[in-house]
């Protein structure tokens, strides 16, 4: 467990009222990563927007991603919850159209979510630190933290984060137990998967394209400059989502 | 003393008024109750059970901080063996009876932990 001071002057009180053996507390093992887990500096995704336009009716991602992260269904523009969603392109490049667009990008749907900046301006208005961005890139949430106060919400210029209005179990078709649900009042969004890197797997959005040998959606570490993902944007022009704002997405889109 | 006799019995009404939560559960048999948790029939839990008793929950605290900041998610017991520090996967894998294990005491003492606002209890999908 934890060696804080904290604790010890916690222990020391409870021997001297409680008699409880102060050698007790500060017995207890200690913490490391798993072994199996993949590690990067800087993870990424690349959405190959050329492969995904055609299927504009396929939902695979975000099946994938909101039944495992136990993500409900609720209705409605104001309640529901989502990670990873299609959005039509005027609206997730609203500053990148203009009136000579190919038709076939405009009228498209492209997928969408959380694009863990470099600069994230929900981190830093997040008054509990509930919000954070990890030494890799990936800006998590901790729900234990997390007083549904929605300042991020009306920081993230892309609306990728959702609220609880409700408790969300009723609105889960089954509900996985190897991931925590929500309860209501906290904010939810993306997590880059960070449960199964520490597992040594990929994302579920990714694993789901890639199973429907569409392999429009790419993840990787552009820390490593041989990575998928690195090659990539070498090869291809990629585009930002509102790159004016100076939040340096890190999900790049080859339109 | 002018009426003396109407203070003290008003004296000795108070007392037994203030004092009924003591004497009552003294007279009904309550106050030597202890909760009993059902602990599985087989297998160590990862640390002493006096260290578990008196620590599970800074433990747990520890754990989720641990986990989620700064993606630590093994746990090293003292005896040397690894665990995944996962509530439902690791602890609630063997104590799988919440009722009869977690609610006995939480319940006895009045504290009411939110873990399963959101972490799913096994076996009894969406209940909590």
């Amino acid at each position: 467990m934890e060696k804080s001071r904290r604790r010890f002057l916690c222990a020391l009180g409870g021997t001297v009222i409680g008699g409880v053996p102060l050698a007790n507390a500060l017995a207890g093992g200690e913490y490391k990563a798993a072994g199996r887990g993949l590690a990067g500096d800087k993870w990424a995704m690349v959405i190959d927007v050329r492969k995904c336009i055609d299927r504009n009716d396929c939902k695979a991602c975000q099946d994938a991603c909101h039944q495992g992260h136990n993500v409900p269904k609720i209705e409605g523009v104001k309640d529901e919850i989502k990670w990873i969603w299609r959005e039509p392109y005027k609206n997730a490049f609203p500053d990148q159209a203009h009136d000579y667009t190919e038709q076939k990008l405009l009228d498209g749907q492209l997928p969408v979510l959380c694009n863990h900046c470099e600069h994230p301006a929900c981190v830093r208005v997040c008054p509990t630190q509930a919000t954070f961005k990890r030494d890799d890139g990936i800006v998590l949430m901790d729900m234990h933290r997390c007083i549904g106060c929605r300042y991020c919400m009306a920081a993230c210029p892309y609306g990728a984060r959702s609220f609880n209005f409700k408790d969300p179990r009723p609105f889960i078709a089954n509900i996985r137990k190897e991931f925590p649900t929500r309860s209501m009042g906290v904010v939810e969004k993306c997590n880059f998967c960070a449960e199964r890197l520490a597992k040594g797997k990929g994302p579920l959005c990714v694993e789901a394209c890639e199973k429907i040998n569409c392999g429009a959606l790419v993840f990787g570490d552009l820390g490593d400059k041989s990575s998928n993902v690195a090659q990539l944007l070498r090869k291809h022009n990629a585009i930002r989502r509102k790159p004016g704002l100076g939040t340096a997405p890190q999900v790049f889109y080859i339109v | 003393m002018y009426d003396g006799g109407k203070i003290i019995t008003g004296l000795i009404i108070f007392l037994a008024l203030v004092t009924f939560p003591l004497w009552y559960t003294a007279a009904s048999g309550d106050a030597s109750y202890t909760p009993d948790p059902e602990t599985p029939a087989q297998g160590n839990c990862i640390e002493s059970k006096e260290y578990m008793n008196a620590w599970h929950m800074d433990m747990l605290d520890d754990w989720r901080d641990a986990v989620v900041r700064d993606a630590n998610r093994v746990y090293v017991a003292t005896d040397g063996k690894e665990h995944e520090m996962s509530l439902t996967m690791t602890c609630m894998n063997c104590h799988d009876d919440k009722e009869k294990f977690c609610d006995r005491c939480h319940t006895y003492l009045g504290v009411t932990p939110y873990c399963w606002d959101c972490h799913v209890v096994p076996n009894q999908q969406g209940r909590r």
